[in-house]
């Protein structure tokens, strides 16, 4: 029984990770069409900023709060930044935003090479995130403690945003229908780079989650980032429901199968279920219906 | 998904290939004019200085390790030129970037080899790497200095192993542990070379000696994801890790460790690819009172150690610790050096065949080269890692082991290949 939680926990802290990551994707892959191989280096930027932000401060804990909003800011300036410079001029290519954004990519970990150097960075983590705290048996992380509750409440955050607010109205309108929305007086450009910077901030955030259970290096972002399409094109491209459900499946499913085999396999065999999956249902989990003719 | 990596990195080995075919055209007038008289590769020794490489992963998950290395032989090669060079020549070292990429490896040894025509070259951490450029030095007949503890089983005659084999690293670690009395092993590792053929080894020697080995698991070189090993380990009723990690992976690996709430009290980890300098960026608050097996520490005594911890630490820092690896590094070109003069000439031939009994004060204590092995007699020493990131011996096997690589010494290794 303490094996199944452990390993459910395990599971679930992993769906955390892979759904942080994903979630700035929903919006920017899922919702706005754009391929962006950039992400995972905006998720290096957050988890850059986490390091020099650590540098600065000294306390472990202080810089880490500190941290959250400064690398949402910095990862979705940049963002937002690399919308304006190149991608609003291929919104009706796709394909070419993956061949520029992935340029865009390897010019972010080269200059990431050249102003921290090569070797990995660590952060220290706070005290009170290194521990665990026993509940029924089983041992529960802090820091993935941590990072499920940041995930959680991205996901309540966005999910308000969308829904309540004016900017996830237009949001979504620009989504359904471009060309409506421009006719109805909306901002669609304005609404796009906003769309960018919050997408990329997340990616930010997801970068100072990833300096509690690992190394901080130029290449961080190409370990997540394959993991974080799987995540988005498994749920259903834009939904934020599907992204969440994804997630935290295969963070179950691969913690299970590594338990009975091994790491190697367990990734093989979720790898061929997502193929079997994707054959048996190409459109993902949950849909968006549009009225879109595209 | 996947297919976006496979076919970023077939395009830049693709590039690469092609810059590096670029090179050796536009070099090809100069082969040939060297001074050396071996068949093979021609060092290109007609100037006022002999050129050697440097091959470390300056990039990519082992740069944490590697450029330690790296920087270690540089400070071998000024001590070097300060005190006249070799032959008369001053070492000019030419630095190459593998960036922990085994072809990467491989094409920049044959750069070294064939465009900068280097006497000879010094790197390689990860067998994965060794094993990629092996047959590039064998094929040129070139020399490679290997500094870095590996699995054995192997014998080439251009590399001079400087590391430890497994009978003076392993062996001895599992020899600890059983006298411990902690006979129910863990092994946890990456997923290449060195990890498996050790962990074959120490089943091996489980067997014979009667350990039992409860769980084995790896995690591709540069995993982060140790949430379920770690749940196994706990639930396997292990009474030891023995960890092969490599690279950065030991820095997720023992923060899972540390929040899964095993400790070096309650299921000590025995490493034997953490030193000092991994210590530190890992954090000691992971890793206090954990083992480590090596030939070197920071805290070994001797005045020979004094000496090159003050050198390496007046070079690149106070606070810069010196390990185990570093160490053979240094040491590797200073036996490369007296081997060159014992030989009278750079010629690989010749070289090689001065280097039996060529014996070196090392920071380690004695070293002594074995000609008919071409690796290094070793003392070996297992230490606990401090409060204060320092490692402090707690057993070593009072001298120099004789290197034996086939480890022909022992009956139960007698199926290992």
């Amino acid at each position: 029984m303490t094996v199944v939680l452990n390993q459910s926990f395990t599971g679930i802290s992993i769906g955390a990770v892979l759904l942080l990551i994903a979630l700035g994707l929903t919006l920017t892959f899922g919702q706005m069409g754009v391929i962006n191989m950039a992400h995972g280096e905006f998720m290096m930027a957050g988890a850059y900023t986490a390091y020099l932000l650590q540098q600065a401060i000294g306390d472990a804990g202080v810089s880490l709060l500190v941290a959250l909003p400064t690398a949402f800011l910095v990862a979705g300036a940049m963002g937002a930044l690399l919308e304006w410079l190149l991608i609003r001029r291929l919104y009706t290519r796709p394909l070419d935003t993956l061949l520029v954004t992935w340029g865009v990519s390897l010019m972010l970990q080269q200059l990431a090479r050249d102003i921290f150097g090569a070797p990995n960075v660590q952060t220290r983590a706070p005290e009170w995130l290194t521990g665990n705290i026993g509940v029924a048996g089983t041992t529960l992380a802090t820091n993935r403690l941590f990072i499920l509750g940041l995930a959680l409440l991205c996901v309540l955050g966005l999910t308000a945003a969308m829904r309540a607010t004016p900017l996830g109205r237009r949001i979504r309108a620009v989504v359904q229908n471009r060309d409506l929305a421009k006719v109805s007086g909306i901002a669609t450009a304005r609404v796009d780079r906003t769309t960018f910077f919050i997408g990329s901030g997340l990616a930010g955030l997801a970068g100072v989650a990833l300096t509690l259970v690992g190394p901080i290096g130029p290449t961080m972002g190409t370990n997540y980032i394959v993991d974080a399409f799987l995540v988005v094109v498994v749920g259903g491209i834009g939904r934020l429901r599907g992204a969440v459900v994804t997630a935290f499946a295969l963070g179950v499913l691969q913690s299970v199968l590594e338990y009975s085999t091994t790491v190697s396999v367990a990734k093989v065999v979720v790898l061929v279920a997502i193929v079997a999956f994707l054959q048996w249902r190409p459109q993902g989990l949950y849909t968006l219906r549009t009225r879109s003719l595209a | 998904m996947s297919e976006f990596i496979v076919s970023r990195r077939g395009l830049l080995t693709g590039v690469g290939a092609l810059g590096a075919t670029a090179a050796l055209t536009a070099c090809g007038a100069k082969t040939g004019s060297g001074t050396s008289t071996g068949s093979g590769a021609t060092a290109d020794t007609s100037g006022d200085t002999v050129k050697v490489g440097l091959l470390n992963s300056l990039s990519g998950t082992m740069a944490i390790s590697e450029v330690t290395v790296r920087d270690s032989l540089l400070l071998a090669v000024k001590e070097i030129n300060a005190a006249g060079g070799v032959l008369g020549k001053k070492i000019e070292p030419v630095s190459q970037d593998g960036a922990s990429d085994w072809p990467t490896f491989a094409e920049k040894a044959e750069a070294l080899i064939t465009d900068t025509r280097v006497a000879a070259t010094f790197g390689c951490w990860t067998s994965a790497s060794r094993k990629a450029v092996k047959p590039v030095f064998e094929r040129h007949k070139a020399l490679l200095f290997y500094p870095v503890q590996y699995e054995g089983l192997e014998q080439s005659p251009y590399i001079f192993y400087t590391g430890a084999t497994t009978n003076q690293q392993i062996v001895p670690a599992l020899d600890y542990l059983k006298k411990q009395g902690r006979t129910r092993l863990y092994l946890v590792g990456s997923d290449y070379v060195f990890p498996r053929t050790a962990n074959k080894i120490i089943r091996a020697y489980a067997a014979a000696n009667g350990m039992k080995v409860v769980g084995e698991d790896y995690a591709p070189l540069g995993s982060t994801e140790f949430g379920t090993i770690v749940n196994k380990v706990k639930d396997a009723g292990a009474d030891a890790v023995f960890n092969t990690l490599n690279g950065d992976s030991n820095v997720a690996f023992f923060k899972e460790y540390k929040s899964g709430g095993l400790t070096a009290r309650s299921l000590p980890v025995l490493s034997v690819s953490i030193a000092e300098e991994e210590v530190k960026s890992i954090g000691t608050q992971y890793l206090e009172g954990q083992l480590t097996a090596w030939n070197y520490y920071q805290t070994t005594p001797g005045a020979a150690n004094t000496g090159f911890v003050k050198a390496y630490q007046d070079a690149y820092g106070k606070d810069k610790p010196t390990s185990d690896p570093m160490e053979a590094a240094y040491v590797s070109v200073h036996l490369w050096k007296l081997m060159v003069e014992k030989a009278g000439s750079f010629d690989v031939a010749a070289v090689k065949s001065a280097a039996d009994g060529i014996t070196l004060d090392a920071p380690e204590g004695k070293v002594t080269v074995d000609g008919a092995t071409q690796h290094v007699h070793k003392t070996a020493r297992i230490g606990r890692i401090g409060a204060d990131g320092r490692i402090t011996e707690v057993w070593n096997s009072g001298g120099p082991v004789k290197p034996d690589p086939y480890l022909k010494g022992y009956d139960w290794a007698s199926g290992l290949s």
